[in-house]
């Protein structure tokens, strides 16, 4: 991969992570009164997907989706007004961190019910193919949702019509505190189940942004190129507790030598190191990036908290399509 | 000196106390074993009696609903768990097309003793596919009983009853109920399934409640005592089937009623509540009935518009007011605490 486009996609990561590190530093004040699910330590997986997509193309994600709402060029004002609740969030308060959405990039919304929003995605693809277009659907999903029938109904209807979708699987080894041997056979490959679909799979590394980009890319080509869906596996790790800001090491469910592991494979780090190894950044350039990021984080947080909630007759507003 | 035990802790009571009790009995649901252990109901079982009777599952709702169907088919007495009702929906045509007709279907000759522990999230932002209370919807099905305990000795003894009980259970229980405390005797005792209780006794009116609902009716009825009136508090404890010869014979005395529901009022709770009324002591009323529910929308996030969108004490009170047409006490109208309305008591920071 070039320097310039690694480049690139080092700030998309770099920008998701100080997002998301500023929602876990913000969210102790107790004014964002929602759930939220960071997805720090995956940010690659989010990045070297979205930068396949063009804006016309779908994306649609779960629980854990600013990531893939920012990688897809969502606004950021828009997202923290709607962690805060606010008219001006992107679904106007109503939804919150669970359910982002941003229409002008294509990303058509996200909902936390495990696997719900995977058929969604492959409807969209239907959709769009009916109507003679070419645009690819992306579903995002942690691994726990390949557990969900709907996972493998699916894959099944894609395959059937071929249609431009890409499955994309984070696997993260848990759901919730739940690890994979308690959910999933052991020798069991979910390459294999794609297989038996007759879903072209790919598994690659999840924190290497230059892999995942690489593996994206040819999905997205062979869906636009009327070669069927693709489904990818891409191994991670989520570093921050389930839901909320903090660490949960602590509870025993995971080691803290496991996660520190991963935390050598930070996404970030990794794609920070390669591009200094080559000479294409240096410290005075990562830290104007730092500065801009945290510039553009200020002034949408300000957004946020300065913008007015919704009106109580917005309560009853948008129950039925007008 | 008498017992006391949190809500959660009466749930683990009982579970562990059938787990002792039959060995048929199993655990089973998303994140059992793990450090939370379901809001506190869970925690230690899997230590004591194994990762065979009590266990973790694959994110398979609606498959590993019907292995419980068929494990109970052949003997067994499971207990399943969801951490929220609206992840149960992925087995609702287990729940509905098999678990709740199997009996009925091939003549009595089978039996589906299973419970379905399902949780009523609330505030914090919970959402519209976080905090929704579906209870009208198995109650509208025959073949399914359909719980909703309010303390935690109805908790446990209500439990213990829907373990042993040979059909198909859904035990709904409210987020803002786990960390009450009340009295828990020790031991096992059952609260029959179909009961329903007079929490507080009153002339003036009927509050028709359940589960979450009740704690609610409680503080009206302290609103309206301000007012001069006496409200009879009946917690219905189960939804189906439904204690009607108790709720009518209050509705008799008082001639006044208002039903309340966890849920929106459209073909919900309280309307069955009105139905049986209208049909059965139309005669006794001084006045139409009335409902206190959700309006109709699905669950906003932002507290902004969640504050407005659970009826509170001082809700049901107006109605009652109205019923029976008097002014409110201006001091007590508006009980102003200042705390937050997004979560059940101060101790909470969120997330949930
Ligand atoms: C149908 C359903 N079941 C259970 C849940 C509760 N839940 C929320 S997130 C989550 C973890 C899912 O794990 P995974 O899909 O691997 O995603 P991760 O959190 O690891 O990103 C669970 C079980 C849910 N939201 N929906
Ligand atoms: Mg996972």
């Amino acid at each position: 991969m070039n320097a310039e486009t690694l480049g690139e996609l080092f700030y998309a990561m770099l920008r998701i992570r100080l997002v998301e590190e500023r929602i876990a530093e913000l969210y102790a004040e107790q004014e964002m009164r929602c759930p939220v699910h960071l997805c720090i330590g995956q940010e690659a997986v989010a990045v070297g997907v979205c930068a396949n997509l063009s804006p016309d193309d779908y994306v649609l994600s779960g629980h854990r989706s600013h990531g893939h709402y920012l990688a897809k060029g969502g606004n950021l004002k828009t997202m923290l007004a709607e962690l805060y609740g606010k008219v001006t969030g992107c679904a106007q308060g109503k939804g919150g961190s669970m359910h982002l959405v941003d229409l002008a990039v294509g990303f058509l919304g996200a909902a936390p019910i495990v696997g719900s929003t995977i058929p969604i995605a492959v409807g969209a693809a239907f959709g769009s193919a009916l109507r003679g277009e070419r645009r690819v659907a992306v579903a995002f999903f942690g691994e726990g949702a390949t557990e969900e029938g709907i996972f493998h109904e699916s894959l099944n209807f894609a395959a059937m019509k071929k249609l431009p979708v890409v499955f994309v699987c984070e696997n993260n080894l848990y759901s919730v505190y739940s690890p994979l041997s308690v959910r999933q056979p052991a020798e069991r490959d979910l390459m294999a189940i794609a297989a038996g679909h007759g879903v072209a799979a790919e598994r690659g590394d999840g924190n290497d942004v230059a892999v995942v980009y690489a593996l994206a890319g040819e999905a997205a080509a062979r869906a636009r190129q009327g070669g069927g869906p693709t489904l990818l596996e891409l191994t991670t790790y989520r570093w921050r507790e389930h839901c909320g800001p903090l660490y949960d090491n602590d509870l025993g469910y995971r080691s803290e030598a496991e996660f520190e592991g991963w935390r050598q494979r930070c996404p970030v780090a990794h794609a920070e190191r390669t591009l200094g190894a080559r000479g294409a950044l240096d410290e005075a350039e990562i830290a104007r990036m730092h500065a801009a990021i945290a510039a553009e984080i200020d002034d949408a947080v300000a957004f946020a908290k300065t913008s007015p909630f919704p009106k109580p007759s917005a309560l009853l507003e948008h129950v039925y399509a007008q | 000196m008498t017992r006391e035990l949190g809500f959660a802790q009466a749930i683990n009571e009982a579970l562990d106390l059938c787990l002792a009790n039959d060995p048929a009995v199993y655990v089973v649901g998303l994140g059992v074993p793990d450090p939370k252990g379901i809001f506190g109901t869970t925690l230690g079982l899997q230590q004591k009696y194994g990762s065979d009777r009590v266990m973790d599952m694959p994110t398979s709702e609606g498959g590993m609903t019907g292995v419980a169907i068929g494990s109970a088919l052949v003997g067994m007495r499971p207990i399943m768990t969801h951490q929220r009702v609206d992840f149960a929906l992925l087995a609702i045509e287990q729940i509905v097309n098999q678990a709740a007709k199997w009996h009925y279907m091939f003549g009595g000759k089978m039996r589906v003793p299973l419970v379905i522990r399902m949780i009523v999230g609330r505030g914090w932002g919970q959402g519209p596919q976080h905090s929704q209370s579906l209870q009208a919807w198995f109650a509208h099905v025959p073949g399914l009983k359909v719980v909703m305990p309010a303390t935690p000795y109805d908790a446990k003894g209500l439990l213990i009853a829907s373990v042993e009980d040979d059909s198909p259970v859904i035990f709904i229980e409210h987020r803002w109920l786990h960390n009450i405390v009340g009295h828990v005797p020790e031991g096992l005792y059952r609260v029959p399934i179909g009961e329903a209780r007079v929490v507080r006794e009153g002339r003036d009116l009927t509050i028709v409640a359940m589960s979450y609902m009740t704690l609610e009716a409680l503080r009206a009825a302290e609103l309206l005592r301000a007012d001069g009136v006496e409200a009879e508090i009946v917690d219905v404890r189960t939804v189906r089937p439904l204690d009607e010869a108790l709720i009518l014979a209050s509705v008799r005395k008082t001639g006044r009623a208002v039903a309340l529901d966890t849920s929106w009022k459209t073909a919900g709770f309280a309307a069955e509540i009105v139905a049986r009324i209208a049909e059965e002591v139309f005669a006794d009323l001084k006045a139409p009935p009335r409902r206190a529910a959700l309006p109709e929308c699905p669950t906003p996030t932002t507290p902004a518009l969640a504050n407005r969108y659970y009826p509170r004490a001082a809700d049901i009170a107006a109605a009652a007011r109205e019923l029976l047409g008097v002014a409110p006490d201006g001091a007590l109208a508006v009980p102003a605490t200042g705390l937050p309305l997004d979560v059940p008591d101060p101790s909470f920071t969120g997330p949930f």
